[in-house]
């Protein structure tokens, strides 16, 4: 039998059974669980998924978006890498090229700088509902960390392209936001010359941003991306449970029922990605329409020698920006962050003590003491922020300390001192275990974070001075 | 002789398994460590000759009056004459967070935009958040011209007499 070739006569079918393994159109359920995996694109998802996951206020669709929008960013950036030249005589006059010479110049442009802010956006979101469901609890803290890593990449991506249109915001953004690199003891001042090419925001550093930019952050964005989307499908999605009932022995039979769906499972194909394909379009079409009508900004061409006032970070690192102006720059810029990352990797290696794995915040308590969190971050937070801005001035109180220590390690060491004295008091009043007690820590340090960050976008203006939002424009 | 080496356990010393493992091992992290140091060096800031980095001759002592404040762009840097005379070239970064700090003849002051650190015309700080003064460039004055090495910034934890220099 080995000589005989077994496909059939017809050419056309010849060429389509060369492409695609199964019969098409499917008919059964069996063909289509088959189809899905066997598809280049489909396989990304399992076969098939619990009927209960597919609720889309679980996940709200924020990981299936970010991948949208990381598909829409390599679409929009490859067509701008064909029209932009990255050199400081080129760069700006390209932007400006771009803008009003090439057809279509501007939508493809301000798609690309909607969907690279829409994503940082998207991308926080998604941390928090995966927090907040309890999707990182064991097995999948690893996926976690990937997914940490992934946004430190995406923020990495939008601050190296935030340089290439060479505007005033571009070059002083950049240069602020690699001073900070300074304040890193012994490494710092080696690492900013190595990123900036030199001493100071130039042509040498826009080459080694455009090469961050165009490919080393988007290689490492696609490797770090299949490697968390592989474990999602191997670990399987986390399933959105309700509140347990009050305890109550009769209801057994409705409970048996509740657990019975939450087990049934159903084939991807069509269920998921039916929801996928509407959800992408509707999207899609939100996002062609705004960036229609809101341009990119573009400021004066880059000028070394004047800086704008007030000038400030892009707009995600306002939060950075805000405790930069009330902690010394080695606190602001080094410590605090960096036990924010520490914090957020060990978190779902610690140990947990309830059972809320698909519970919107744990349990019942659990949603009250996320409310005292958040209630109390935004109190405190603007509180303290006037307090520094107006009253207080820590390092002309101890004139014969250093400021690292006057202004660096005691509000520091305030700052955790209040803090664990509030996951304290959450559990001594009001009962809460640790798992709640820590979620509404979480909350706080969250909502303190969008607090800094709002006041550094709306209520900052010249010279950095508090104002009200109408006159900081 | 080949038995003895091969068979595995012996008491002292290791197997040629075990040295060829660590012997594979070894070479595979110095092969590592040398790519790393290559790409290191690879990608090390390329020093242009010319403009700011490069030695700058400013003219004659004469012509800047006393209690000057004359910005030389393309060095980044201001030239600074004092009342008595003296000369100072400071470099135009703020020591805070790297914005281009302007002279203000009205206050007599440098004054930041971006997070309003004040320095006075010696570089001095008035004003936190900058954590020390504007660093400097050294001056040679070599038969009565004004020269300004940007290529050597030096950074100062306070101001000092002996960083001005006098004709
Ligand atoms: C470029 C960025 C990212 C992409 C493209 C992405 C993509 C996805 C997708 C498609 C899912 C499936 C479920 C869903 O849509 O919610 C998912 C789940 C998950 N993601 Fe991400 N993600 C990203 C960033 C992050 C970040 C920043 C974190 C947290 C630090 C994270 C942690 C997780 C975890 C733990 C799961 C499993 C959740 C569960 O089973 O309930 N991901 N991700
Ligand atoms: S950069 Fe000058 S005060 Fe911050």
């Amino acid at each position: 039998m080995t000589g005989i070739d077994p496909r059939p006569e017809a050419i056309t079918q010849r060429v389509v059974e060369s492409i695609s393994r199964d019969d098409l159109p499917l008919v059964d359920d069996r063909s289509r669980l088959r189809y899905v995996m066997n598809n280049l694109i489909l396989h990304i998802h399992p076969s098939k998924v619990s009927k209960a996951s597919l609720k889309f206020t679980y996940t709200w669709g924020l990981g299936g978006l970010a991948i949208l929008l990381l598909t829409i960013l390599v679409g929009t950036g490859i067509m701008l890498m064909f029209v932009y030249t990255p050199t400081p005589e080129t760069a700006y006059t390209d932007m400006l090229r771009l803008q009003t010479e090439v057809n279509f110049g501007q939508l493809v442009r301000n798609l690309h700088h909607w969907s690279g802010n829409l994503l940082v956006i998207v991308v926080f979101l998604h941390l928090l509902r995966v927090f907040f469901t309890g999707g990182l609890r064991p097995p999948r803290e690893f996926n976690w960390v990937l997914g940490v890593f992934l946004l430190l990449l995406v923020v990495g991506a939008n601050f190296t392209g935030y340089l290439l249109p060479w505007d005033q915001l571009a070059y002083w953004a950049v240069t602020v936001g690699t001073s900070l690199l300074g304040y890193l003891p012994l490494i710092g001042e080696p690492l900013a010359r190595l990123i900036l090419g030199g001493s100071e925001v130039s042509g040498a550093t826009l080459t080694n941003f455009y090469g961050l930019h165009v490919a080393i952050i988007p290689m490492l964005v696609f490797f770090a991306g299949s490697f968390h989307i592989w474990r999602v499908r191997k670990d399987s999605l986390s399933v959105p449970r309700n509140l347990p009932k009050r305890s109550d022995p009769t209801a057994s039979s409705a409970t048996v029922k509740a657990e019975k769906e939450q087990q049934e499972k159903v084939p991807t194909l069509p269920h998921l990605v039916s929801i996928e394909f509407v959800f992408a379009l509707v999207v899609l079409a939100l996002l062609v329409l705004w960036a229609s009508w809101v341009n990119a900004p573009l400021e004066a061409a880059a000028d070394p020698n004047h800086s704008p006032n007030p000038a400030k970070a892009a707009w995600y690192f306002m939060g950075l920006q805000e405790l930069l102006l009330h902690f010394h720059p080695m606190f602001g810029a080094i410590v605090i962050p960096a036990l924010a990352m520490v914090g957020l990797l060990v978190f779902p290696y610690l140990h947990f003590d309830s059972d809320s794995e698909g519970i919107w915040f744990r349990s019942l308590k659990g949603r009250r003491m996320a409310w005292v969190g958040a209630v109390t971050a935004l109190v405190v937070t603007p509180l303290l922020v006037l307090l520094d801005e107006y009253v207080l001035d820590l390092p002309a109180l101890m004139p014969s300390l250093p400021s690292v220590i006057s202004n660096g390690w005691i509000p520091l060491g305030f700052v955790l001192l209040s803090l664990w004295l509030f996951y304290v008091l959450i559990k001594a009043l009001f009962r809460a275990n640790r798992d709640e007690a820590r979620q509404s820590l979480f909350v706080v340090l969250v909502v303190s974070f969008v607090v800094l960050t709002v006041i550094g976008i709306a209520f900052r203006g010249e010279g950095m001075m508090l104002m009200l939002p109408w006159e900081v424009l | 002789m080949t038995q003895t080496v091969s068979s595995g356990d012996t008491p002292k010393g290791m197997s040629r398994r075990e040295f060829l493992h660590l012997a594979w091992a070894v070479a595979g992290g110095a092969a590592a460590l040398t790519t790393g140091a290559l790409g290191l060096s690879f990608f090390a800031p390329r020093i242009v000759e010319g403009k700011f980095g490069s030695v700058f001759d400013l003219g004659a002592v004469d012509s800047f009056p006393l209690g000057s404040v004359t910005p030389i762009t393309n060095g980044r840097f201001y030239l600074v004459r004092q009342q008595d005379g003296g000369f100072l070239a400071l470099y135009h970064k703020c020591t805070h967070l790297g914005c281009a700090v302007p002279w203000n003849p009205e206050k007599g002051q440098f004054i930041c935009p971006c997070h309003a650190s004040a320095f006075e015309s010696t570089g001095q700080v008035i004003n936190p958040p900058a954590p020390r003064p504007l660093d400097r460039f050294p001056i040679t004055l070599v038969e009565g011209q004004v020269k300004v090495d940007t290529g050597i910034r030096i950074e100062r934890d306070r101001t000092s007499i002996s960083d001005v220099v006098y004709p």
